[in-house]
C-alpha cells in the first residue's frame, strides 16, 4: 500500500527535477531500426530489490513505464506489451527504487530521441569483406570478357558426374538426383537447383532418365522448371516427362523411406546427393551403396561430409559443391566468379595469419574488428 | 523476355535482400520484411502444386497397375483419410486428443523413428567399410576412429587415462581445424553463389530457349 502510494505520488510528477541521485545515462539505440531507446547506470553501493522506470514526453509529467530488477544496470525502451517509443519525440527518463527510498533516486536523464539507423555499424566487418568480394567479382568478370583464362585444380567428383551421367546412357539406367532435404530459401537447395539444370541438360543430351524426388512443393516447382528449361535448352523437350520431378514429402524419414524404395525400385546406375542433408545422408548413401550404383554427393553441412565421404564414391566438401555450377557450365564469366572467390581466400588467410601474429604481441584490434555481434 | 523477366526479379530480389541486412532503417526493412512474408505465401502455394503432384502420379500407377501400386494405394488413403480428420477437426486439429494428434503420434512417429534407428545398422556397415585400411589416409582415419570411440566410452578411461584426454585433442585441434577450413570455405561459396545469382551470371537455373 505504501509502495503504491509512493508510485503515484511520483507518476503525478512530483519527482524533483534537479539532479540529485546517480547519473543516468539515455541514448538513443544504435543500429536499429528506431522506436528504441537505451539506459545505462552504474549500480549503486545496496541497490533496491527493484526498480520502476518512469519516463516523461513533452507536455506529459514522469509516468511508469516497467519495473525491472534491482540488479539491473541498463534497460532498454521499446515496443512492446502496448508501450510507444516514436522516432523523433525528447523523452527524459528517471529510475525509482522499491521499495522506497528517497536516497536512491536517479538524476534525470538529459534529453534523448529514437531514430532509424541507416546503417548497421555492427556489421562493418561483413560489409568491408562483402565490398572486398563484390569488387573482385566484377574484376575478374571484366577479365573473363576480355578473354582470360585461368587454370584450376581438378574436382574429381565434379569431373565424375558427367562420367556417372555417361555410365548410366551405357547401362540403360537412370540416374536419381535427390537436392537434400532443406526447401528452396537454404542456398545449399539453390545451388543444387543450379547444378540440377547442368545435369539435366546432359541427361537430356544422352537421352538417359532423370528422376528428382523433391522434399518440398516449393523445391518441387522449381526443379520441374528447371528439368524442363534445361530439355528445352538442348532441344529435347519431347523427351521430358511430368513425372521425372515429383514431390514426395517435407518429413525427413518418410522422404528417406520414399527416396530408399525408388533406389530400390528403380535401380539407378548414378545417384547424385547435392544439397543440404542432416540424419538421412548416411541411410540413403548406404542404400544407394547396396544397389551398386556410382555415387556422387556434395554437402556443406559439415557433419554429414564424413558420412558421404564413406559411403559414396565422390564427395564434394563444402566450396567444392558451390563451385560446381562454374566448373560444370566452364561459362568464363562464372569462372572469374571463382577465381575471386580463390582471391578472397587467399587475403583471408593473410589476415588470420596477420592477426595471429598481433594477438601474440598484444594488439587486438584486428580480431576485435573481425568479431562478430 | 521470358528469361530476363525471372532474372530481374531473382536480381532485384536479391539486391534487396543484400541491402537490408546492413540497413535496418524501416524504409528498408519494412520491403524486406514483407518480401520474407510473401515467401511464406508463394510457398503456401506450392503445396497446392505439390498435393496434385502426388495424387496425379499415384492415381495414374494404381489405374495402371503399376509395380508395387497397393503401396500407392495405401499412400492415397493416407493421404485423404489424414486431410479428412484433419479438415473435420477444424483450427484445432493439432490439440492433444485430437484425431489428427492420435495419427500422428501413434502412426507417422512410430514409423518415422523406426527410420531413424535403421541409422545404427547403416553406421554399422559404412564403418565395417571405412575401417578397412588400404592406404595411410585410411589408416589414419581408422586409428583416430579408434582412439574416438575408446575414448568417448567408460572402458577407454578404465584402459589407459591418456585416451579421454586423447580423444578430446583430436576434437578440439585436428578437427576443428578442419571442420573451420570447410565452413570458410563454404562461407565464400555462399557468397560467391550469392553475388552470381544477383550479377545476373548464373542463368542455369533458367532456360536458354525461355521454355
Amino acid at each position: 500500500m505504501k509502495s503504491a502510494a509512493w508510485i503515484l505520488v511520483l507518476s503525478l510528477g512530483f519527482l524533483p527535477s534537479h539532479a540529485s541521485g546517480f547519473p543516468l545515462q539515455a541514448a538513443d539505440t544504435p543500429n536499429d531500426g528506431g522506436s528504441s531507446v537505451t539506459l545505462h547506470w552504474t549500480a549503486p553501493p545496496r541497490p533496491p530489490a527493484q526498480w520502476v522506470v518512469y519516463r516523461s514526453e513533452p507536455g506529459k509529467a514522469f509516468a511508469p513505464i516497467d519495473t525491472i530488477g534491482g540488479d539491473q544496470t541498463g534497460y532498454t525502451d521499446k515496443e512492446e506489451e502496448g508501450r510507444v517509443v516514436q522516432n523523433g519525440v525528447t523523452y527524459r527518463y528517471r529510475l525509482v527504487p522499491l521499495p522506497e527510498d528517497a536516497t536512491l533516486l536517479s538524476d534525470v536523464s538529459p534529453p534523448v530521441q529514437a531514430q532509424a539507423s541507416w546503417f548497421d555499424t555492427g556489421k562493418i566487418n561483413v560489409f568491408v569483406v562483402t565490398a572486398i568480394f563484390l569488387s573482385l567479382v566484377l574484376y575478374y568478370i571484366r577479365q573473363a570478357e576480355r578473354g582470360k583464362k585461368w587454370g584450376f585444380r581438378t574436382i574429381a567428383g565434379l569431373t565424375a558426374i558427367e562420367e556417372a551421367i555417361g555410365r548410366s546412357t551405357e547401362m540403360g539406367k537412370g540416374v536419381l538426383y535427390v537436392p537434400g532435404v532443406q526447401d528452396i530459401d537454404d542456398i545449399q537447395t539453390i545451388a543444387s537447383m543450379i547444378i540440377l539444370g547442368n545435369v539435366a541438360r546432359m541427361t537430356a543430351k544422352y537421352e538417359t532418365p532423370l528422376l528428382v524426388p523433391t522434399p518440398s512443393p516449393a523445391v518441387y516447382t522449381v526443379a520441374d522448371e528447371v528439368v524442363k528449361g534445361a530439355y528445352s535448352d538442348v532441344g529435347r523437350v519431347d523427351a521430358y516427362r511430368s513425372d521425372q520431378v515429383r514431390y514426395i514429402t517435407t518429413e525427413q524419414f518418410a522422404y528417406v523411406a520414399a527416396v530408399n524404395g525408388i533406389m530400390l525400385r528403380e535401380r539407378p546406375a548414378a545417384n547424385l546427393l547435392l544439397g543440404a542433408f542432416f540424419a538421412e545422408s548416411l541411410l540413403l548413401a548406404e542404400t544407394g551403396h547396396e544397389i551398386g550404383a556410382i555415387q556422387i554427393a556434395g554437402t556443406a553441412n559439415v557433419h554429414q561430409l564424413p558420412f558421404f565421404v564413406v559411403a559414396c564414391d565422390y564427395t564434394l566438401i563444402g566450396e567444392e559443391y558451390y563451385a560446381a555450377s562454374a566448373y560444370l557450365s566452364k561459362d568464363a564469366k562464372l569462372l572469374g566468379s571463382l577465381k575471386a572467390s580463390d582471391t578472397v581466400k587467399v587475403l583471408l588467410v593473410i589476415t588470420i595469419a596477420l592477426g595471429a601474429i598481433l594477438l601474440t604481441l598484444g594488439q587486438r584490434g584486428l580480431a576485435e574488428f573481425f568479431a562478430t555481434q | 523476355m521470358k528469361r530476363e523477366v525471372p532474372l530481374l526479379i531473382s536480381m532485384a530480389a536479391g539486391l534487396f535482400v543484400l541491402i537490408g541486412f546492413f540497413v535496418p532503417h524501416p524504409a528498408i526493412r519494412t520491403g524486406y520484411d514483407k518480401i520474407q512474408q510473401w515467401v511464406i505465401i508463394v510457398v503456401a502455394f506450392t503445396y497446392v502444386l505439390g498435393m496434385a503432384n502426388v495424387l496425379r502420379l499415384n492415381v495414374e500407377q494404381i489405374r495402371r497397375r503399376s509395380r508395387d501400386w497397393p503401396y500407392k494405394v495405401a499412400l492415397v488413403a493416407g493421404i485423404v483419410a489424414t486431410m479428412a480428420v484433419g479438415f473435420s477437426e477444424g483450427t484445432k486439429y493439432l490439440d492433444d486428443n485430437t484425431g489428427f494428434s492420435w495419427i500422428y503420434n501413434n502412426m507417422y512417429s512410430a514409423m518415422s523413428s523406426t527410420m531413424f534407428s535403421l541409422l545404427a545398422f547403416f553406421i554399422a556397415s559404412a564403418a565395417f567399410r571405412a575401417f578397412r585400411v588400404r592406404t595411410v589416409e585410411a589408416l589414419l582415419l581408422a586409428v583416430a576412429a579408434f582412439i574416438l570411440m575408446l575414448g568417448r566410452v567408460p572402458i577407454g578411461a578404465l584402459i589407459h587415462p591418456v585416451l579421454p584426454q586423447a580423444a578430446d585433442w583430436l576434437m578440439e585441434i585436428p578437427q576443428n581445424a578442419a571442420k573451420r577450413g570447410i565452413l570458410m570455405g563454404a562461407a565464400l561459396g555462399v557468397m560467391a553463389t550469392g553475388f552470381r545469382i544477383i550479377l545476373g551470371i548464373e542463368r542455369t537455373y533458367g532456360s536458354d530457349s525461355g521454355a
